[in-house]
């Protein structure tokens, strides 16, 4: 690495290297933001940008803790169950001076709601939202809602005045095709303000002196310069190069190439994802496989055979390098209701698997497709093609279809598949979530992401009784029930918590967000 | 010549129709923009609304007339990636495709004329011999992977030249160019070269052939046997002569370099239209998929039309056989 | 790529001047030879390679990342060219992608030859609105790029394979989206050089002879016009095996699980910067060894049937 260090020089003394100030920090990752309307999209680039700009009531730190941000206090009301009250930071501008107050929580609580916005679902129990005071705020629900303050950590506040005088009222129809004054233009209270951008090209931010929190914060990086770059060898060799100074995305195979270079580092941490297999259990007969007039899958039996066959270190120390967390349940362990025993890493026994396998008259194997994401999680594709060397060992043959995530998760929302892999976030960090998309039978209202068929209406009742459950002790209790079933069932086959890695320079200092969101506010640069 | 010219004009209008239904076919297959355009937490009935409001409820043809309806009037709708007219989201990237055509085609030409002609000059020279076999290195191997050696090379290892993107850009009002600042020049070399690569072989060779053709004929031993001298004779006579097939294939060429420009700008993050275009398809943005196809193919079919009426003009005798002998 | 119009036949040029050059020629011996072991290692693929890739049962993942001639650390496995991500060895997997990427070569050569040929010798002997009808499809044709072709065939044919057949479907796709971008090249060539033929005196007295078109043009102009059909193939062939390996890398190409040498590529080029430059190399340059084989071939051949360019 010598050699590294001396060409490091040379471009630096002739002057033509890129390396902006040291307080800039440019920043890459794959994808970029879809918009900058607050309300208009609930997605993971989309909100890390706009979350340098904007402040919600409450953050999460980088730790994933919950955090006061634009609210200072809050609680359930003591007079009343179904309320939520908030007490306000008082003395916050906005970019454009403007003060922040009561009238602009409400206003940007009512414009969530709208049909338009990305957010009406986590703010659907909410009847009303009421100032008290200039600083005071108060949301209303149509039953106790226990988890509310996890609903709004990405719940941006607009400034009501700033949307009013710029058209902006309206939350942004992206699905329409909108093009409105929000969505390429901001006015926050956050730690940084807009400069310029041009959509999947670059977008400059820089720090906003009258930021509130200026002394509770490092607030060390001054500028950023945020480009999106796809290719992922590309991204690695700006990070190598020194053409950017922080990327999100490290690809697993590159780790130790950045962590050997000179003046880069990587940090890992573990992310609030889990990987999975999802099968239909609930069909007489399947498509997909060559069984004539049964379903393999139907059989339990079958099903923890496929969950022995997975041999998880093996994935874990060779696909993804030792980068991912081997699972046995399919939860984050960041969310309520996870325990070390759910999370056991099921055993690999291939005899065990091939004995089920006979047991249920499958001795001689059948064969079926997986579907599987080839651009949606860390190594997706090739986490699947080791699965099917495995599966092939209990005599399962699998055709392995991988597709570009715009093809492969329609086929989960219109039950096209039989056998599919999937990853799961829960941003509210509780496993009512997970089981109002992944174990609830799938429906309108819930089980829109369930495409096992499998249907268990007494459990669907204590899923959605969860909700209104404000006994905590009790919610839990019902929570491990659930949990129970779904284990006992092998509705899913757990693969391993994805891990996140950060590839950035030595002088920048930090620590892994488990969303996926830095917040730069946080970083500490060297020099 | 007026007939002539409308018949073919026509004709090309016929093509284009053709294209364009052939490129809104393909939308039905590429994915479902529903799914990606919603978040995790969708309903069924969320679906259903979007469909109906994005029109993809409507059988197939009521599609394609509306699609054409507003293609006639310049209107491609709206991208549903960015929620902007698809007609300035591509005006904005089609300067940065353009200007990376246009420099791999000067890039082209000019080493692929001067190879062309040193190559046919010493057609057995042992120089000669190695350009000609190291040119079809550069076409044996897939245009990404030199992109990636390249940027392995120059960008990782020796740390002269950037790796992505068209480093700093200036507006000059209708045309953003990078070429007024020394990192957008140095941005756009390696892109240029793994773009150019295949044409500038493709004309070194024809050069060389055609030259070594012209060396053949009567009037170039005549002018031999009257003592001209050897560079009169190769740069006055033969290479003029060679110039009208390069600049045919050279403008044919042009249209097939703005549509490969989508791997070398995917390789090398550079924000144009081919770019735009592998996003579009990454989130099944129809719109912005049908305006890219109807782009290229207009740029095709009039590049087309322009050398059909100029050799029409030239020649009238080759009217209705140029496909045949042109290449 | 003017001067295709001449006359002499294949059977002429092999009885005498073929061979002869062939045999004064290094490069191209060199080259024949080249291409025949890699085509020959590719047909016996099972008889050479020592694993058989394709078969997922005998795969170990723990195999994966080894380096080449370095036993295993888990398994104590050795490999001659070392293991790819999944535990795969690359020579043997070099030879049966080899074998994938050569017929989809061929069959897609095969298929734009029979297509652009046809077409090519009806647009011009026939002529007329048939003619401009098929010429302007081929400017249509022309319009599209090869890459976009394939996607359009790619989506249209997942719409009509049943699901099982999905895996044979890619390949057939590749094929026919390959074959339809090349077989332009076949059909001006052949109308060009038919047009040509059509006017000379012993087709004109064949036709008076009361010889159907068909017959005509299959015994008289056909053997004139296969010489630059065959340096067409030859430079198509190599054109392919590259447009499968670009397919490969937008996703529009062979299974994962049963890799080309294009889909070797694209796999291996995410390992250019970890040092497992096995995975990359060994695919890459094998590639290239059979592309620049099979160009030099068709340069040769293109001298040696060219009378006006010996």
């Amino acid at each position: 690495m010598k050699m590294k260090t001396m060409l490091l020089a040379t471009l630096i003394l002739a002057g033509m290297s890129t390396f902006a100030s040291a307080q800039t920090l440019r920043w890459a990752r794959a994808g970029d933001a879809l918009t900058l309307d607050p309300h208009a999209q609930n997605e993971g680039p989309t909100t890390a940008l706009i979350h340098q700009i904007m402040e919600p009531l409450i953050i999460r730190d980088m730790t994933g803790a919950p955090v006061p941000a634009l609210a200072t206090e809050w609680g359930p009301s003591e007079e009343d169950p179904n309320v939520w009250w908030f007490k306000l930071r008082e003395g916050v501008k906005f970019h454009d001076g403007a003060e922040f107050d009561s009238e602009d929580v409400v206003f940007s609580f009512e414009r969530a709601m709208t049909p338009d916005s990305d957010y009406k679902e986590l703010l659907s129990s909410v009847t009303e939202v009421r100032a008290n005071g200039k600083y005071g705020f108060e949301i209303v629900t149509d039953g106790p809602n226990p988890i509310m303050p996890s609903n709004l950590t990405n719940l941006f506040i607009m400034d009501k005045d700033w949307a009013e005088a710029n058209g902006a009222v309206k939350v942004q129809d992206y699905e329409g095709g909108e093009d409105t004054f929000a969505s390429r233009n901001a006015n926050g209270t956050g730690p940084y303000s807009l400069v310029s951008r041009e959509t999947d090209a670059q977008t400059v931010l820089t720090i906003n002196e009258d930021y509130w929190g200026m002394d509770e914060f490092p607030m060390q990086v001054k500028e950023i310069i945020y480009t999106p770059i796809q290719n992922q060898a590309t991204r690695v060799a700006a990070l190598l190069s020194g053409e950017v100074d922080f990327i999100q995305d490290v690809p697993v195979q590159d780790l130790a190439r950045v962590n050997d270079t000179d003046g880069l580092q990587v940090i890992t941490a573990e992310q609030n994802r889990v990987i999975f297999f999802g099968m239909n259990q609930g069909d007489a007969d399947l498509t997909t496989d060559n069984v004539e007039g049964a379903n393999p899958l139907a059989d339990l039996r079958v099903r923890q055979a496929i969950n022995m066959s997975i041999n998880r270190e093996a994935i874990q120390q060779v696909v993804m390098r030792g980068q991912s967390i081997p699972a046995g349940v399919i939860m984050p362990p960041f969310v309520n209701g996870w325990t070390a025993e759910l999370d056991a890493v099921p055993a690999n026994d291939i005899d065990a698997a091939k004995a089920l396998m006979s047991e249920a008259g499958y001795g001689d194997g059948f064969s079926i497709r997986l579907n599987c994401p080839n651009d949606r999680y860390i190594n997706d594709e090739a986490i699947c093609q080791a699965a099917v060397g495995m599966l092939a060992q209990i005599g399962i043959t699998i055709q392995l279809e991988a597709l570009p995530k715009a093809q492969h998760f329609p086929l989960l929302g219109n039950l096209e598949t039989d056998f599919y892999m999937l990853g799961w976030g829960v941003p509210t960090y509780d496993s009512e979530y997970i089981f109002n998309f992944l174990v609830h039978t799938k429906g309108e209202k819930f089980g829109s992401w369930n495409a096992t068929r499998f249907s268990d209406p007494e459990l669907d009742v204590k899923i959605q009784a969860l909700a209104s459950e404000t006994d905590l002790e009790k919610r839990n209790q019902m929570i491990a029930e659930i949990w129970a079933v779904v284990q006992a069932e092998q509705v899913y086959i757990p693969i391993h918590h994805q891990v996140l890695n950060w590839g950035m320079s030595d002088s920048v200092g930090t620590i892994v967000d488990p969303e996926d969101t830095p917040k730069f506010k946080y970083f500490e640069f060297a020099s | 010549m007026l007939a002539f010219t409308i018949r073919r004009a026509f004709q090309s209008l016929i093509v284009l129709l053709v294209v364009g239904l052939v490129a809104f076919s393909m939308f039905n297959f590429v994915g479902d923009p529903v799914d990606n355009m919603l978040g995790q937490e969708r309903t069924g009935a969320d679906i259903e609304r979007l469909r109906t409001q994005l029109g993809l409820d409507q059988p197939f043809p009521v599609q394609y007339y509306r699609f054409l309806e507003g293609a006639v009037q310049g209107n491609f709708g709206i991208s549903y990636r960015q929620g902007r007219p698809v007609s300035d989201v591509i005006s904005e990237r089609i300067a940065a495709t353009l200007e990376l055509a246009m420099v791999s085609a000067i890039l082209a030409i000019v080493f692929g004329v001067a190879l062309g002609v040193f190559t046919a000059i010493r057609r057995n020279g042992w120089a000669a011999n190695i350009i000609m076999s190291l040119s079809l290195i550069g076409v044996s191997l897939p245009t990404f992977l030199i992109g990636i050696l390249l940027i392995y090379l120059f960008a990782v290892e020796l740390g002269w030249l950037p790796s992505f993107g068209r480093g700093e850009t200036v507006d000059l009002g209708w045309w953003r160019t990078g070429l007024l600042t020394e990192s957008g020049r140095k941005a756009i070399i390696l892109p240029a070269i793994t773009l150019g690569l295949y044409q500038m072989t493709l004309i070194m060779r024809l050069v060389r052939s055609e030259m070594l053709e012209v060396l053949r004929q009567d009037y170039i031993r005549f002018a031999r046997a009257r003592g001209l001298k050897d560079r009169s004779v190769y740069f006055r006579h033969a290479l003029k002569n060679t110039l009208v097939p390069v600049i045919t294939v050279t403008g044919m060429q042009l249209g097939s370099i703005i549509a490969f420009a989508i791997i070398t700008e995917t390789v090398f993050q550079w924000p144009g239209v081919g770019l735009l275009f592998i996003n579009a398809i990454r989130f099944v943005d129809i719109p912005v998929m049908a305006a890219y196809l109807m782009l290229i193919s207009v740029m095709f079919v009039s590049i087309n039309l322009v050398v059909d009426l100029l050799y029409f003009a030239i020649d009238p005798r080759l009217r209705a056989d140029r496909s045949g002998s042109g290449k | 790529m003017r001067g295709f119009s001449f006359t002499n036949t294949i059977s002429r040029a092999w009885k005498s001047d073929f061979m002869w050059s062939f045999r004064r020629t290094p490069v191209a011996i060199v080259s024949f030879f080249v291409a025949m072991i890699l085509i020959l290692g590719a047909v016996f693929a099972p008889l050479f390679a020592p694993y058989n890739p394709f078969d997922p049962a005998t795969l170990n993942l723990m195999n994966g990342f080894s380096q080449p001639m370095v036993p295993n650390q888990f398994t104590g496995d050795s490999f001659w060219l070392g293991a790819d991500d999944q535990g795969r060895d690359v020579f043997s997997t070099i030879l049966y992608g080899l074998r994938i990427s050569l017929f989809v070569g061929f069959a897609a050569v095969a298929f734009a030859m029979v297509l652009g040929v046809t077409l090519g010798l009806v647009a011009g002997y026939v002529g007329g609105w048939i003619g401009a009808l098929i010429m302007r499809i081929a400017d249509v044709q022309l319009t599209f790029p090869g890459i976009l072709v394939a996607m359009l065939v790619f989506g249209i044919a997942k719409g009509f394979t049943p699901i099982e057949q999905r895996d044979e479907m890619a390949i057939w796709v590749l094929v026919i989206a390959i074959g339809l971008s090349e077989w332009v090249q076949f059909a001006r060539v052949v109308r060009g050089a038919t047009m040509v033929e059509k006017n000379k005196e012993y087709v004109q007295a064949a036709h008076l002879n009361g010889r159907r078109p068909i017959s005509i043009m299959v015994r008289h102009i056909l053997p004139n016009v296969l010489g630059p059909v065959l340096v067409i193939a030859t430079i198509s062939l190599a054109l392919a095996i590259i447009a499968e390996a670009t397919l490969s890398f937008l996703g529009v190409g062979a299974p994962p699980t049963q890799p080309s040498l294009g889909t070797l590529i694209r796999i291996g080029q995410g390992f250019m910067f970890s040092g497992e430059w096995w995975i990359l190399l060994f695919p890459a340059v094998t590639l290239l060894t059979l592309a620049l084989s099979v160009n030099l071939l068709g340069d040769w051949l293109r001298d040696v049937l060219n009378p006006k360019l010996r």
